[in-house]
């Protein structure tokens, strides 16, 4: 007789064991193995953590049912405020569970060992909360200006973050592959979301086929692990490992070496990162900036979870592996950086560099590392969708230039929008007083409690030859301004624009039969949204409180239970 | 009884699959295709992989091989394919000689089994009793029961995905066609140069 599912495990109250078969640790956390009762399907669901991604899932079902029944051209603001909204509940949610869950040791798996539910987990579902609220507040005035509003950007951008926390919450390989896929393909469909930009069309097509690529890769290294472990749960997959020792370890090597290129494919990470030049420069403005955020912390957070919590005692087998990605991350991302002339390339060879000091952060596998990795993760949300926010807004209609010229003389013109830029740049160059410089000092300092004293040197050379770009941008926001009526010039670089691209080669079929309006942006002040303002404002005021204090660094420090 | 079941399965398969590639005409290897389904399904329940072997059905004879044939039909069933005229010539040959290390390499691996040292659980018949569908379908709805259930987050993307790409654009006044965006994007590299000489020269120095 099939037994409905119980909500007696609503909010981690214990569930009663069933007549057989199934064990069920105290406090309903977990079942092991499967219930071997016929027609028993027991299984205590802790809803309390999963309470974002409920209410993500909600929140998105319920907007598209709206959707269909309110009149077609619903109130312009009406979507990304209830987008907003959404993750504003979220957020609460997940402030909730921290709060929930205390100052608890060891993470605990749920449902079924599919998710953990720690603070490890927590601190992502908060930062991608975040993430949605900014990229929902500052796609409204770029998607508005395009003509391209409308309720579809926003579901996708709820769904991208259901799939971006399950990663992050994972306990098992299955479910970090289902949160991977389903965070990629909303992204790809983001990416190509201005149709009628053949760039936009151009970067969502190479995102799709090689992050499918990239996730065929993943699944087949989860094959090989289960295959040399018996197992996909992170936990079981680490018991065993622990409990026996493999005389051949061919196949679980092979299985780590694929996982690690899925999820670097995902990062961003050298050299896995052919794809993040043309993607970042072709996909919507403000959408680049939530990708940049998300995406890159679900993938970091997916690599802890397996390479720390599974494979934790193959550390001899994969630190070199993670550390030579991460030298190679720091010095390509920085020197490219120098090159571009796009300031949407150049942003993205910048957030590629980044990525290489999570990385410093990932390989000294110790808690001080982790924490370093966290507080990077967490506070670079708020700087690299602040930059693109602002990039969006000097853009011009369709896009017209992002070339370097278009924030020349922006100190003039607009000395607040410029201000707050220059945080962001200062942030990411790591100058003192802003969260940057903290967390380049975190993830360094755990490089060296480990002996890593030549990654240390390296890290900080790349932290100069990326500060001589990025103080580039300010002297050019501060520079003058040519003094010349009119607009400024449309300059729409072909994928392929300069001399270094060493990127994919340009789809030059890719004809679609599509129109754009390119409006070059005016040499006055462009106007700043509301919206886009706060979040300007808001993340501007997080870059230097988290600089100055110490409450953020505490909060990675918690959260760091991996360890 | 085994054998005899194994050995039918087995006939099947390779006349299916030998139909799929030596018959001419298009339709009648689709359903070559199939009858290499139906000896894949038998091989299935001799193995007692009875999901495994639903699946085979379901799946592949009845849903894959059926989109096959739409598309054979949209595209014409008379069309001559011409097979003979390879643009690689030294393909057939490479093909013959990978069929021919991948066969060598399954065998020898058959024979070297100590190189996968996976948990020795993960072999042996299921434990327990029920039917192997039963207990995959309660692994389904107790252990896997997120994973489960959050595939129809991927099934709301796919929609909401599908009305984003395929919806048609109505051209209003002032777009560009790509031809116009690129003819555009030419003629202003130029008067960018120009127009800011200082930011021009600057910007190229490093990249030479």
């Amino acid at each position: 007789m099939i037994q409905p599912l119980h909500l007696l495990g609503f909010l981690g109250q214990a569930s009663p064991a069933s007549s057989s078969g199934c064990t069920i640790a105290p406090g309903g956390f977990r079942v092991d193995g499967f219930c071997t009762d016929p027609g028993s399907l027991h299984i205590p669901v802790a809803y309390r953590s999963i309470i974002p991604v409920l209410v993500l899932t909600i929140g998105a079902l319920v907007m598209l049912a709206l959707s269909a029944v309110l009149p077609k051209r619903a109130r312009p603001g009406l979507w990304p405020a209830l987008t907003a909204l959404v993750g504003a509940f979220s957020l609460a949610g997940a402030v909730w569970q921290w709060y929930d869950l205390g100052t608890a040791g060891a993470a605990q798996p749920t449902i079924g060992g599919q998710i953990f539910y720690d603070r490890f987990s927590v601190l992502f579902l908060i930062l991608i909360s975040i993430a949605v609220i900014f990229g929902a507040l500052s796609a409204d005035s770029y998607l508005r200006r395009e003509g391209l509003d409308g309720i579809e950007a926003y579901i996708l951008m709820l769904m991208s973050a259901i799939g971006a926390m399950l990663m992050a919450q994972s306990g098992s390989l299955i479910m970090l592959f289902l949160g991977l896929e389903i965070m990629s393909i909303a992204l790809y469909v983001m990416a190509a979301y201005h149709r009628r930009r053949t760039q936009s069309g151009e970067a969502g097509l190479k995102y799709f086929i090689l992050g499918s690529f990239s996730s065929a890769l993943f699944l087949y290294g989860v094959a090989l692990i289960y295959g040399a472990t018996g197992s996909v749960e992170f936990g079981l997959i680490g018991n065993f490992l622990t409990g026996n020792v493999i005389a051949n370890n061919g196949v679980l090597l092979g299985g780590m070496a694929l996982v690690i290129v899925g999820l670097g494919f995902k990062v961003a990470a050298v050299p896995f990162h052919y794809w993040t030049p043309d993607v970042y420069q072709g996909s919507p403005t403000p959408f680049t900036g939530y990708m940049a955020a998300v995406a890159k912390a679900a993938g970091f957070a997916g690599l802890f979870r397996v390479l720390t919590q599974a494979l934790g005692t193959q550390q001899a087998n994969w630190r070199p592996i993670i550390w030579l990605m991460a030298v190679l991350t720091l010095g390509i991302g920085s020197v490219m950086a120098i090159a571009q002339k796009d300031l949407k390339r150049m942003m993205a060879y910048s957030s590629i560099s980044q990525a290489g000091y999570v990385l410093v952060g990932l390989q000294a596998a110790s808690a001080t590392g982790t924490s370093g990795a966290l507080f990077y993760l967490f506070t670079y949300i708020f700087v690299i969708v602040g930059t693109f926010a602002v990039i969006g807004l000097l853009q011009g209609r369709g896009e017209a230039r992002s070339d370097l010229g278009v924030i020349r003389g922006l100190g003039r013109r607009q000395p607040l929008l410029a201000g707050v830029m220059l945080v962001f740049l200062l942030a990411q160059a790591g100058v003192p007083f802003t969260s940057g410089f903290l967390a380049k000092f975190y993830v360094i300092q755990a490089a060296v409690q480990r002996g890593q004293y030549w990654l240390a040197v390296i890290a900080m050379l790349a932290a100069a030859i990326a500060a001589f770009f990025y103080l580039r941008i300010a002297l050019l926001m501060y520079s003058s301004d040519p003094a010349e009526p009119g607009p400024l010039p449309v300059d729409v670089p072909p994928a392929d624009a300069g001399v270094l691209t060493l990127g994919l080669e340009p789809i030059a079929s890719l004809d679609l039969e599509t129109t754009l309006v390119i409006d070059p942006p005016s040499r006055g002040p462009v106007p700043v949204p509301l919206a886009v303002g706060a979040v300007l404002a808001v993340s501007a005021a997080f870059t230097i409180a988290a600089g100055v204090s110490s409450f953020a660094i505490d909060f990675a420090k918690q959260a760091t239970t991996l360890f | 009884m085994d054998w005899a079941v194994y050995l039918v399965g087995a006939a099947m398969i390779l006349t299916g699959a030998l139909g799929v590639i030596l018959l001419r005409n298009p339709v009648h290897c689709a359903l070559m295709l199939v009858f290499t389904m139906f000896g894949i399904f038998l091989e299935f329940i001799n193995q007692g992989a009875d999901f495994l072997a639903a699946v085979q059905i379901i799946v592949y004879a009845g849903a894959v091989v059926i989109l096959f044939l739409f598309v054979i039909m949209f595209l014409g069933v008379d069309r001559k394919e011409a097979i003979g005229a390879e643009r690689l010539r030294f393909q057939r040959p490479l093909a013959i000689l990978l069929g021919l290390v991948a066969l060598v390499e399954i065998l020898a691996l058959s024979r070297v089994d100590h190189w996968v040292s996976g948990a020795p659980a993960q072999s042996g018949a299921l434990k327990g009793a029920g039917s192997n569908v039963a207990k995959l379908g309660q692994s389904l709805y107790t252990g896997y029961l997120l994973p489960f259930e959050m595939t129809a987050a991927l099934l709301v993307i796919a929609v909401v995905a599908a009305v984003v790409m395929s919806r048609r654009h109505q051209p209003s006044a002032g777009e560009m066609s790509p031809a116009a965006q690129k003819e555009l994007r030419e003629s202003h590299q130029s008067a960018l140069s120009a127009s800011d000489p200082s930011l021009a020269g600057r910007l190229e120095a490093p990249s030479e």
